[in-house]
């Protein structure tokens, strides 16, 4: 016997494993021309652990506090070895984990994954969004660049305009009444331990949510393979996915490794609070669209401030979309058209105001 | 093998793919390997700290005429280490490492005893940076005092 064969026979002796990977080596993954889209959730895990991994080693050298945070970061970037790839791919991994994470649950909306039984795995989907929002929000303060000083000070500005918990919310989130160190010191602290517990906990359960319920098949295809069942296709999700989904892996290191070193992260200038904003200021394009909506609400609509206006709009769009699965019918042979119609509404805008945000002076 | 004996055109067909497949399999490995090399390269030289530029020059000033007493010493930094100025009991200003040689603890002079001592373990030296007794394998490296108008400069010895 192999030597790795000998220690494969004494693990499992101990820990049973082969009882535990048994329903990796059953899993299948359903076969169409739309397979493809499966790969997304995959390749946003994949940016996350380089967040992880990249995360740490920024940790090596990064200094939180007004005084250090710039520094340390300028010193990662001029005088660490590799610091500035280090850092750039931090930065590149976390948009396009962002935009991965979007696309990701876009295709589910339109292959409509979210159906009876996954409402669950939707729901802990729609809270790591959040989450991972939070991420690109937390994070981009910590160089203390002025762009960062100021997309901060706006972004908790409105977080304070929700009516009631708003101001409280703002204080707590500034450490103060304004965006000072004690900021800096928060969100260091949510960046690197507060969300990164929270997400690993919700991509587990999102992750074992996926394997007990199986890949779901769109529901044109799931009425036609329930007809007529020698029409159904799938391979194995050990090896075949698997591999394919390490392609797919190895294609997304390439294009990140390719954006990081072709276009390292900028750093910009350090924050001053005693500074006015500078001109054509705007958040990461992950708020532009909100960024952008909030800029056209004119300032009092009836009675209500415009900004309030928003932000309950939004706050309101947020919970219906979270809940959207609970609204959809048990048939699949009748889904409720709506839904679909609000995805197509909700992606158009969002890509529609994200643009104009961009262009807008 | 037994294929080999059902014929040469048969045999050929089914060895062909053989070194193209290996062929592929290498191409793929030689891939990935460069892919793990071109990962771990940069992370592994990112661990690595850069040089402290904090040696500016190897002297210093580190102190002032009349801010010690006879028979006392400091603390003055030499670069980013801390060093040891003494007055002697006679005036005479000495000065050296305040690293201890036996674990890197920081000594201090001690007036009662007119002897260099180190609180960790124990370890003295005479005000020569010579280890006299306990644990200190090694002499401090002393340095060189020169008194200019207010300042005490010290410096490194040049080594010959």
């Amino acid at each position: 016997m192999s030597p790795l064969r000998n220690a494969q026979k004494w693990l499992d002796e101990r820990l049973e494993w082969d009882d535990l990977i048994a329903p990796l080596r059953k899993k299948t993954v359903p076969k169409h021309h739309l397979s493809y889209w499966y790969f997304l959730g995959g390749i946003t895990l994949f940016l996350f652990v380089i967040q992880v991994l990249t995360g740490i080693l920024l940790l090596l050298y990064y200094r939180p506090g007004a005084n250090e945070a710039f520094e340390s970061v300028q010193y990662i970037m001029t005088q660490v070895q590799f610091g500035w790839l280090i850092r750039s791919i931090h930065s590149w991994s976390a948009n396009l984990m962002i935009f991965t994470a979007f696309a990701h649950m876009f295709s589910v909306l339109f292959l409509k994954a979210y159906r009876k039984p996954r409402e669950l795995t939707w729901v802990s989907g729609v809270i790591l969004l959040f989450l991972v929002m939070g991420f690109g929000f937390s994070g981009y303060l910590l160089p203390w660049n002025t762009l960062a000083f100021f997309a901060t000070k706006v972004g908790t500005e409105i977080t304070g305009q929700v009516p009631v918990i708003g101001k409280p919310m703002m204080i707590f989130l500034r450490g103060g009444e304004e965006v000072t160190g004690a900021t800096l010191t928060r969100f260091f602290g949510f960046h690197v331990a507060v969300l990164p517990g929270l997400a690993t906990l919700l991509i587990l359960i999102h992750l074992l949510l996926v394997q007990r319920q199986g890949i779901s098949v769109p529901p044109k295809l799931e009425v036609e393979w329930s007809r007529n069942p020698a029409a159904k296709r799938e391979m194995k999700f050990f090896p075949n996915f698997a591999l394919r989904e390490l392609m797919a892996w190895y294609v997304a290191l390439g294009v990140l490794g390719a954006l990081a070193a072709i276009f390292p992260w900028n750093l910009g200038v350090k924050a001053d609070p005693f500074v006015p904003a500078p001109a054509g200021i705007k958040p990461e394009w992950y708020f532009l669209f909100m960024f952008q909506t909030l800029k056209l609400i004119p300032p009092k609509v009836w009675f209500i401030d415009g900004e309030v206006l928003g932000v309950l709009a939004f706050g309101w769009i947020g919970l219906v979309w979270l809940l959207l699965p609970f609204f959809e019918s048990d048939d699949p042979a009748h889904p409720k058209p709506w839904i679909t119609g609000f995805a197509v509404i909700a992606l158009a805008y969002v890509a529609g105001m994200s643009v104009y945000g961009h262009l807008a002076k | 093998m037994a294929t080999h004996n059902e014929g040469i055109n048969r045999s050929d067909r089914l060895s062909a793919p053989v070194p193209r497949r290996r062929l592929v399999e290498l191409l793929l490995g030689g891939g990935f390997l460069a892919t793990a090399f071109a990962f771990f390269y940069p992370v592994l030289r990112y661990l690595i700290p850069p040089k402290a530029s904090d040696l500016g020059s190897d002297s210093v000033v580190a102190g002032h005429v009349g801010e010690l007493k006879p028979n006392s010493g400091k603390i003055f930094r030499f670069g980013a280490r801390p060093g040891l100025l003494i007055r002697t009991a006679s005036g005479e200003y000495r000065a050296m490492s305040a690293i201890c040689t036996h674990l890197s603890c920081t000594v201090q002079y001690r007036d009662d005893l007119r002897s260099v001592w180190c609180a960790c373990h124990n370890g003295m030296y005479d005000l020569n940076g010579r280890n006299v007794s306990g644990p200190p394998p090694r002499p401090l490296e002393v340095f060189e005092v020169q008194v200019r108008g207010e300042e005490i400069h010290v410096r490194r010895r040049r080594e010959a």
